[in-house]
C-alpha cells in the first residue's frame, strides 16, 4: 500500500520524490514517528492515551517557561520530561486502580493537559529561549534533521525492547488476554503502567522536538494528534483489541500520513482533501488487514474440519477404544 | 504408581459470601496417579483446584505437599513448587507463537538488568519443540500463532509447556470440554503420557467416559463434600455414573 499511494503521488508531480520534497517530510516525520510508536506500544498492552496530543504540547511548554523563569536549560528538559512521565503514570493510576477504561481516563486527560498547557503561556505564546539546546536535537543536515536519529535510536530501543526481551514478551501477552497472562505469573498492571509511562515520556520528548523546530512554544502544538497517532498505529497494523502490532509498522503508519498529506498537497489538490485521504486510509488498511486475517483463519479451520472428518470415521467413542 | 502421597488435604473449608463450598474436605493423591475428579456443576470441584492451584487460600484446613504443609499466597508460589493448573479457557494467548506462550513469565534471557533482559529465542524455539515432542505433539514451526491450532493441540502445548517446567503435579479443569471425539483422545494420550514421565495429574470433568479409561483413582464430589474416593480397581462405571446422578 506504500508503495502504491507513493508511486500515485510520484506520477501525479515529479518532485514529489524529490530531494527537496523527502527533506521537508522527513523533517517534520520523526516527531509523529515517536509518539506513534509510544502508542502502539500501549495499545499493544491492550489499553489507549488520548492525551498524548496534549502532552505534545504540555512538556514543551513547561520547559520553555521554566527556562524564562531562569532555570537551566538541561534542569528544564529534565523536568519538562518527568511532567510527560506524570501524566503517563496518573492515566495507568487512574485506568488501572478504578478499574475504569483508558480510553475514559486519558480522554479526560486530554483536556486537563491542554486547559494547563494554555493557561502555563499566561496568554499569550512566550518567545522560545535560546539558551534551550535545540541543535542538538534538530540540526538540519543535508536531507535529514538530527531528530531522524532521535527517532531511530527510539525505534531500534524500543524495537529490541517490544520483539527481543521477556518485558516485550509481557506485553504482547498482557494485551493478547490480561486473565491468561496473569495466571502464568504476569503482572499485568505493573506492564500495563510501564507502558502509559513509557507513552506519556514518548509524547512529551516529541513535543519538545516539534517545539525546538519551529522555535515558538504553541499551546494548540499536537491538536487531534491523539488521533492521528492512532490512525498511523492501526495504519501499521497494531490491533484496536491488543497483542498485535509492531514498531516498524507503526512506524510506516505515520510515514504514511506524512507522505499523504504532502503527496495532496504536491499534487495540487485543495488541501482540505487531507483529512478525507487519512480517513479512507484508515478503513481501507483495517479492512484489508482483517481480511488477510480472516483469510488464514478460514484456511486453518478448514483444514481441521477436513482432518476430524477423515478421522471420525475409523475412530470409535473413547471409552470404547481405551477399555480394551 | 507409588505409595507415597504428593498432595494431602485435610478438613479443607472454604466459603463465597455465607456459601458453604467446600465442607471438610480430605484427599489424598498418590504420586504418579491420574486423579479423575469428578462431580456436577456446582460440586465445588472448581473451589478445590483453585485452593490447590494458589489462587485461593483456604478458611480452614490444612494442605501438605510431599509431607510438608504449605500455604500458597499466588499462583506463581504452587507453580514454584511443582503445582501447574491448566485452566480451561486462560492458558495460552492466542495470537501469540508457541515458542512464546510456552515461556511466558520464565523466558530464558541473557544480557539481564535486574528481572529484564533480551530473550534467547533460538534456544527456546528448539526447546519448545522438543517439549512439544516430549508429548507426542508434533507441530510444524515454534512460530505458529496458537491460534491456528485445533483444541486438542492447544492442550497439548499447555501440556508441554508444564512438563518442559518440570511439574510434579498438573491439574487439568475440564481439558476435553468442546472438543471433537478426535481431539479428546489427543488429549487423553498426553496425559496417559504424563504418568509415564513421573507426573501426577488430576483430571477435573463432568464427563466420566473421558476420565474413566485413564484414571488410577476416582474422587466423586457433591454440594461440596466428596461423596466417594475409590480405586479404579474397585468400582465401576455404572456404580460411579449412580453416584453422579443421584450423588
Amino acid at each position: 500500500m506504500f508503495v502504491v499511494i507513493m508511486t500515485g503521488f510520484f506520477i501525479a508531480n515529479e518532485n514529489f520524490l524529490s530531494a527537496r520534497n523527502i527533506r521537508i517530510v522527513m523533517g517534520i516525520t520523526p516527531e509523529y514517528i515517536i509518539v506513534a510508536i509510544g502508542i502502539a506500544i500501549l495499545m499493544i498492552s491492550g489499553e489507549f492515551d488520548l492525551s498524548v496530543g496534549s502532552v505534545f504540547a504540555l512538556v514543551p511548554m513547561t520547559m520553555v517557561q521554566l527556562v524564562h523563569q531562569g532555570i537551566p536549560p538541561w534542569v528544564a528538559i529534565a523536568l519538562g520530561l518527568s511532567i510527560g512521565i506524570a501524566v503517563g503514570f496518573v492515566n495507568g493510576f487512574i485506568t488501572l486502580r478504578f478499574g475504569i477504561p483508558s480510553f475514559i481516563a486519558t480522554l479526560g486527560m486530554l483536556y486537563i493537559a491542554r486547559s494547563l498547557t494554555t493557561v502555563a503561556t499566561g496568554g499569550f505564546p512566550p518567545p522560545f529561549p535560546h539558551e534551550l539546546p535545540n541543535e542538538l536535537f534538530v540540526f538540519q543536515f543535508e536531507v535529514f534533521r538530527a531528530s531522524l536519529f532521535w527517532m531511530l535510536g527510539v525505534a531500534f530501543i524500543t524495537g529490541i525492547m517490544l520483539h527481543r526481551s521477556n518485558l516485550g514478551n509481557w506485553i504482547y501477552s498482557t494485551g493478547g488476554d490480561t486473565a491468561a497472562a496473569s495466571s502464568m505469573g504476569i503482572k499485568t498492571n505493573n506492564v500495563k503502567m510501564f507502558c502509559f509511562i513509557l507513552c506519556g515520556f514518548l509524547a512529551g520528548f516529541a513535543g519538545m522536538i516539534q517545539t525546538f523546530r519551529i522555535e515558538a512554544p504553541l499551546p494548540s502544538q499536537g491538536y487531534l494528534l491523539e488521533l492521528e497517532s492512532i490512525a498511523a498505529a492501526v495504519i501499521g497494523g497494531v490491533s484496536l483489541f491488543g497483542g498485535v502490532g509492531t514498531i516498524f509498522g507503526a512506524a510506516i503508519g505515520a510515514i504514511l500520513i506524512r507522505f499523504l498529506e504532502s503527496g495532496i498537497i504536491m499534487a495540487r489538490i485543495d488541501a482540505e482533501w487531507f483529512r478525507a485521504g487519512l480517513g479512507s486510509l484508515i478503513i481501507i488498511s483495517v479492512v484489508f488487514n482483517t481480511w488477510v486475517v480472516r483469510r488464514g483463519e478460514n484456511m486453518v479451520h478448514k483444514n481441521q474440519a477436513e482432518e476430524n472428518q477423515n478421522s471420525s470415521q475409523n475412530n470409535e467413542s473413547v471409552t470404547e477404544s481405551k477399555d480394551e | 504408581m507409588s505409595n507415597e502421597n504428593i498432595i494431602e488435604c485435610k478438613d479443607l473449608n472454604k466459603y463465597y459470601s455465607g456459601v458453604h463450598a467446600l465442607k471438610n474436605l480430605s484427599l489424598k493423591i498418590k504420586k504418579d496417579s491420574v486423579v479423575g475428579l469428578i462431580g456436577d456443576n456446582g460440586a465445588g470441584k472448581s473451589t478445590l483446584i483453585k485452593i490447590l492451584s494458589g489462587a485461593h487460600s483456604p478458611d480452614s484446613g490444612q494442605i501438605y505437599f510431599e509431607g510438608n504443609e504449605v500455604k500458597f499466597k499466588s499462583t506463581k508460589e504452587a507453580m514454584n513448587l511443582g503445582i501447574e493448573t491448566i485452566y480451561q479457557y486462560s492458558a495460552l494467548i492466542p495470537q501469540m507463537s508457541i515458542a512464546r506462550n510456552i515461556f511466558i513469565g520464565r523466558e530464558q534471557t541473557t544480557f539481564s538488568l535486574g528481572s529484564i533482559g533480551l530473550m534467547k529465542t533460538k534456544s527456546m524455539d528448539k526447546a519448545a519443540m522438543d517439549a512439544l515432542n516430549d508429548v507426542e505433539l508434533h507441530l510444524r514451526s515454534p512460530d505458529t500463532p496458537v491460534n491456528q491450532l485445533s483444541g486438542g493441540e492447544r492442550q497439548g502445548v499447555v501440556i508441554a509447556r508444564a512438563m518442559y517446567f518440570k511439574s510434579k503435579v498438573l491439574i487439568l479443569d475440564e481439558p476435553t470440554n468442546h472438543l471433537s471425539v478426535k481431539e479428546t483422545n489427543k488429549v487423553l494420550r498426553f496425559v496417559e503420557g504424563l504418568k509415564k514421565q513421573g507426573v501426577t495429574s488430576i483430571f477435573i470433568t463432568h464427563n466420566l467416559s473421558h476420565v474413566y479409561p485413564i484414571a488410577d483413582h476416582l474422587c466423586v464430589m457433591a454440594r461440596g463434600e466428596k461423596i466417594a474416593d475409590l480405586a479404579k480397581e474397585d468400582t465401576n462405571i455404572d456404580e460411579l455414573t449412580d453416584l453422579l446422578v443421584n450423588g
